[in-house]
């Protein structure tokens, strides 16, 4: 069975998708496309414009992650297999080792991933060179997809990548050296490791109380675009912030909306007002009413969207009287802002 | 007195786009003196045909096909469907009808 999940990145996904659909047809196979859209309301192509293009992957791989998460269990598999080569292996190693992420790094090796209740995943081409790969589709003329994702060249994995194929091209056994060394490293015994549970919103695996997908679905759709991304103690800073922020406002709505607008007082108010986040109606004329108030709507609609459809509490509430009350609760999270190395290559896909 | 070589380049593995989707081509070379009047060689090698195709074919993006004086790391190099490196890599010299095809193993993100 193949399952496919469609970003929403013009010019390479759409494009790959059509390969897939060919592989479904030449090895007539099943195949299930779950969309970014469907799921979370957002196109990677919308992320972006909201966040930039830094940090890109840490949402394409966390949604992704969770995507195939969802959709295998949507069609009752036994286990996933993704088309991982050593060369990505390789690179996340050295990605790992870069930014001192012990907990990836004992996992990423591993060739089967999986605990309690969660359906395995495997790697079977863990120790297969790339440059294998292409030989092998080269010679037995198989179609695949090949281009590089849009958005990689800014991507933190674009520089082990480029060390790698470097190095690969003087001592080419580097890359079994690296995924070697991975594999045996050992960790002192007093540090310790997050534990696998399961997040309080939307259940499924996470390390954290609250699974990453959730926080930074909720920084998306606060306007919040650094949530989730960067220190965890900056997580609960920028929701503190955010809420004082929305106080401030309450207040100076309910001044606007007793005692006649002056344009100094909406001009102070709209520059309270982040990413469009206008609570209530601002009477000003001069003031962003209409680009705000669409982006309230958008942006409520989407919230509603994701939250029903998982059958989510509406605590993550867009209103101003309400404190959100799960703030407290986002603990510390030990992400950088460089590329998480779960993007799941699904360029080379057979 | 040296005729014009006749190869035929082939692109893969998304190394087309760069070459404005070219899949295949035949290319005649002129007599390497005309080209490179100062090269070492007398016949012509892969790293002179990397620079014509530089010169010549490729219209984006050179820093994604070529490095100093190769094919960026990463990009296959298949000479008549074997790979370069059991023919001396750039020092290979070509032949009337060689086939050389390039393949870029650069996918995903």
């Amino acid at each position: 069975m193949l399952l496919s999940i469609d970003e929403g990145i013009t010019g390479y996904r759409d494009d790959s998708l059509e390969t897939v659909k060919q592989n479904r047809d030449d090895y007539e196979m099943p195949l299930k496309i779950l969309s970014y859209k469907d799921l979370y309301g957002w196109t990677m192509d919308e992320i972006v414009a909201q966040i930039g293009r830094k940090n890109n992957c840490t949402f394409c791989g966390v949604f992704r992650r969770q995507a195939l998460d969802r959709g295998a269990a949507m069609l009752n598999v036994k286990c996933i297999a993704t088309g991982h080569n050593a060369d990505d292996i390789a690179e996340t190693v050295l990605m790992n080792v870069l930014r001192g992420d012990i907990a990836r790094l004992k996992r990423c090796t591993a060739i089967t991933t999986g605990s309690e209740g969660t359906i395995p995943r495997v790697k079977p081409l863990k120790y297969t060179y790339e440059k294998e790969i292409v030989m092998y589709a080269h010679y037995k003329k198989l179609v695949y997809f090949s281009t590089e994702c849009v958005f990689a060249p800014n991507a933190y994995r674009g520089h082990a990548r480029a060390l790698l194929k470097d190095m690969e091209k003087i001592r080419p056994s580097c890359i079994m050296d690296i995924i070697y060394s991975g594999e045996t490293m050992s960790i002192k015994e007093e540090v310790s490791l997050p534990t696998q549970r399961l997040c309080i919103r939307c259940n499924f695996v996470s390390s954290q109380e609250v699974c990453k997908a959730c926080v930074l679905l909720e920084g998306l759709n606060k306007g919040l675009p650094k949530l989730g991304i960067g220190k965890s103690s900056k997580v609960k800073k920028l929701l503190d912030e955010y809420n004082t922020r929305q106080n401030n406002l309450e207040t100076a709505v309910k001044d606007l909306e007793d005692c006649n607008i002056t344009d100094k007082k909406t001009s102070k108010t709209c520059k309270n007002i982040s990413n469009g986040f206008k609570q209530k109606e601002c009477n000003a004329t001069n003031c962003c009413t209409n680009k705000t108030e669409r982006n309230v709507e958008k942006n409520n609609e989407k919230l509603q969207t994701v939250l029903d459809k998982y059958s989510l509490e509406n605590n993550s509430q867009v209103k101003l009287d309400e404190e959100d009350s799960d703030d407290s609760e986002i603990k510390h999270q030990d992400e950088d802002d460089t590329c998480s190395s779960s993007c799941g290559r699904l360029g080379v896909g057979f | 007195m040296a005729e014009t070589l006749t190869v035929e380049v082939m692109f893969g593995g998304g190394a087309e786009l760069l070459f404005n989707k070219v899949k295949r081509k035949e290319i005649a070379l002129p007599p390497l003196k005309t080209f490179l009047p100062d090269s070492q060689n007398q016949n012509w090698t892969l790293k002179e045909l990397l620079i014509w195709l530089k010169d010549n074919l490729l219209v984006e993006r050179e820093e994604l096909f070529l490095k100093d004086d190769s094919v960026r790391p990463g990009i296959l190099v298949l000479i008549n469907e074997e790979d370069w490196e059991l023919h001396g890599q750039l020092n290979y010299e070509l032949k009337e009808n060689d086939k050389i095809m390039f393949i870029s193993t650069l996918h995903g993100g």
